[in-house]
């Protein structure tokens, strides 16, 4: 394989829930999950709501617990196992990977200067001698992320939703990590201004080499800025592709009936969409067989009965379904 | 298709702390029965209070300059909705012929009552139904909008039922009043695009049943282009396109409709790059003079921009766009 940063493999995440004093429940958010995140992409990660993205996310950044399998880092630099990282190496970790939030707006504190917003994580870390070194360095990632010297002495209220995404972003980028999960950071922004927030972010990513896992429910964004995309259902890895391949033929059942639910902006092309019923069932009581099979047009019994593989192609093309071969031919269209 | 609402030169200013503050400015539009109209725009553009004026709902701090008017047509005549005052005056346009739905489901339910005790409350307060007639009805209706096991759901709380099944009974709770207007702000932002499919879905066979009117704010304007008949787009308090939903999505006119359009990633175009609309909106305290988008606005004419808020000008009968490119024709 070419160079791998990140290697999820049977990656799980279970959270403890309710339950009587003997019988534990375990909520399963994130099961067995096995991806390559190559090093210097745009992973897009998409789902419904509840399909496990946010959580596959903080496993990357080690802030949510991994109950099962692992996740391999490597850089150049360093090597660990996400899965029994020690003190010291979570430690290095912690600048190496961050996280860029979603909400622009809770995110900040309104208390904090934006120069000690973006300086914290400097400080916290100790990752710089003395102030003079932590106000250059702030200064340095503030210009890339296109925000004037005068805003470092303001507070955050007096910015835009834009602006404060950009803050975000640079306090993500200051400790000059070289994995960053940006989990719905567009979502809450303007179509006007997301464009500009994402085109920062594909800058950003070019110029300082950066591997990103860019999560969003929005495939058209996802499109237009990931390389490479792993759609999640339930917690499982359904599909995975390159992204064009994935747009122009995609053959999981759940991956079309989510392309086909985006509202077109052809005014007479309503209705064509392939409509699916039902919502994404509650992760403690799952489906048996292919976790799909509740809300799948396709589904035959044997679904019912036995949980698809995620078939790798060769071509980085990969699919968890019975049926996808038999459904991507012509006749079957 | 008849005349439903009539809106004229509405102009809605909020007292604050930091001074009047300046939300819609000179908005007028109209809407007949059956017709779904699309209200476009950025946050802050000032789509959901000029929804909530519809319903002469804005908060305690709201003045209405003298020359606003809202005229609803009911069946009992035209009702001046600015003018009426008593709960009672207000019931006609709070759950009678106007209901309302959020983006945000549980906004539309108190948690500690059952839907169904609500939707039999407000049927009650809304017209003739004993308590039976007014259960009946609530629990076709819940069936109605797709929720299965209604007469269950009707006996549950809100939070009890996932995202998906919230708006549907949200939807219910409205329509059930059978309302002439349907005013709908972001209903379908918070959702997955399967469920907002679904959810789109619904509210296209419920225009087509019940024939009634519907504001339908988004800033999604995929969700324009499946929903609506015509567009409206505001910026900054301004309405500064509107037209039929064909003609402003493909021919848009003011710059920033058209910034809108390219600023959107498109499916069938990947190689495209995104282009964003130049710098941010502006702080309603900080009203730019003259057209209010002068200061993103990247095909600026000059001075006039600057200085002259330009009036409507009439691209055809029901085109109109507020930018001083195009050549003044009177309005
Ligand atoms: N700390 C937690 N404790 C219990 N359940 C959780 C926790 N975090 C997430 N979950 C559950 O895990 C599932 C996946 O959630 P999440 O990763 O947030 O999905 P997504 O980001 O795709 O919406 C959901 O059912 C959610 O309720
Ligand atoms: N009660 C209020 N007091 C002061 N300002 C208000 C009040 N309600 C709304 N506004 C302001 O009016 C403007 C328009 O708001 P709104 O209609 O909510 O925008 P949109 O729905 O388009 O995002 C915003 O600047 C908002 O801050
Ligand atoms: S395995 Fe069966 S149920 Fe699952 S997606 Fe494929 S066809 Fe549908
Ligand atoms: S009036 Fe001038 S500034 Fe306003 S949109 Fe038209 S060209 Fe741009
Ligand atoms: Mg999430
Ligand atoms: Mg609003």
């Amino acid at each position: 394989m070419s160079d791998v940063l990140i290697r999820a493999k049977g990656l799980s995440v279970g959270f403890p829930i309710g339950g009587g004093l003997f019988k534990k429940q375990v909520l399963k958010a994130v099961d067995n999950v096995s991806l390559d995140i190559e090093k210097g992409s745009f992973f897009g990660l998409v789902g419904e709501s509840g399909s496990g993205k946010t959580t596959l996310g903080r496993a990357l950044l080690k802030a949510a617990p991994i109950t099962a399998g692992g996740a391999h880092y490597s850089d150049g630099e360093v090597d660990y196992d996400l899965e029994n990282i020690t003190k010291d190496q979570l430690k290095d970790y912690r600048k190496r990977a961050q996280l860029i939030f979603q909400d622009p707006y809770a995110a900040l504190s309104p208390r904090m200067t934006v120069r000690d917003i973006i300086a914290e994580p400097l400080e916290v870390m100790k990752l710089t001698k003395n102030r003079q070194e932590t106000d250059a360095r702030v200064r340095e990632i503030a210009a890339k992320c296109r925000l004037n010297l005068e805003h470092l002495r303001r507070f955050p209220h007096a910015f835009s939703g834009g602006q404060r995404q950009r803050i975000s972003i640079a306090r993500a980028l200051v400790s000059a990590p070289k994995f960053i999960v940006a989990d719905e950071s567009v979502a809450a922004l303007d179509v006007s201004i997301q464009a500009d927030v994402l085109n920062l972010l594909k800058q950003i990513q070019s110029d300082m080499g950066l591997t990103f896992m860019f999560i969003s429910h929005d495939l058209s964004v996802v499109a237009h800025t990931c390389d490479h995309v792993a759609v999640m259902y339930l917690g499982r890895l359904v599909e995975t592709a390159p992204t064009r391949k994935l747009f122009a033929a995609p053959r999981h059942p759940y991956t079309k009936a989510l392309f086909s639910a985006i509202p077109s902006l052809d005014p007479d092309d309503r209705g064509s969409a392939q409509k699916l019923v039902g919502e994404i069932p509650s992760p403690t009581n799952q489906p048996s067989g292919c976790k799909f099979h509740t809300r799948c047009p396709f589904a035959i019994d044997h679904c019912k009965q036995v949980e698809p593989k995620l078939e790798t192609d060769g071509t980085g093309h990969d699919v968890a379904c019975h049926r996808w071969k038999e459904l991507m031919a012509p006749q079957a269209a | 298709m008849t005349a439903l609402i009539d809106v004229e030169n509405l102009t809605l200013k909020f007292r604050t702390d930091e001074g009047l503050i300046t939300a819609v400015d000179n908005v007028s539009f109209s809407l007949g029965t059956g017709e779904v109209m699309g209200l476009v725009g950025e946050s802050g553009s000032g789509k959901s209070v000029t929804a909530k004026a519809l319903m002469h709902l804005n908060a305690k701090n709201a003045v209405y300059t003298p020359e606003s008017k809202i005229t609803l047509h009911t069946e009992s005549g035209p009702v001046d909705v600015l003018s009426l005052k008593t709960p009672r005056e207000l019931n006609i346009v709070r759950g009678g012929a106007v209901s309302m739905i959020f983006q945000e489901p549980m906004a539309s339910f108190a948690p500690a009552i059952s839907i169904g005790k609500q939707m039999v409350e407000q049927l009650q307060l809304h017209g003739d139904y004993t308590k039976e007639q007014a259960k009946r009805w609530s629990i076709e209706m819940l069936d109605r909008v797709g929720i299965s096991d209604a007469p269950k759901r009707f006996e549950q709380y809100a939070f009890e039922l996932s995202g998906g099944m919230r708006q549907r009974a949200m939807i219910a709770m409205a329509l059930s009043t059978q309302p002439k207007l349907l005013i709908a702000d972001e209903p379908t932002t918070a959702l997955d695009v399967t469920i907002q499919a679904q959810v789109i879905d619904l509210m296209k066979d419920l225009v087509e049943e019940f024939q009634m009117g519907i504001v339908f704010i988004t800033h999604d304007l995929g969700v324009v282009a499946q929903t609506a008949d015509k567009v409206n787009v505001m910026y900054l308090g301004r309405m500064i396109e509107e037209g039929p939903v064909r003609e402003v999505i493909r021919n848009p006119k003011h710059p920033y409709t058209q910034g809108l359009l390219a600023a959107l990633p498109k499916l069938d175009d990947l190689d495209s790059p995104l282009t964003p609309v130049p710098g941010d909106i502006p702080s309603p305290l900080e009203r730019p003079s003259g057209c209010v988008f002068h200061t993103r606005c990247s095909k600026i004419v000059g001075d006039i921009c600057k200085a002259a808020d330009p009036k409507d000008r009439v691209i055809d009968e029901t085109h109109k766009v507020a930018c001083h490119i195009y050549d003044e024709v009177p309005a």
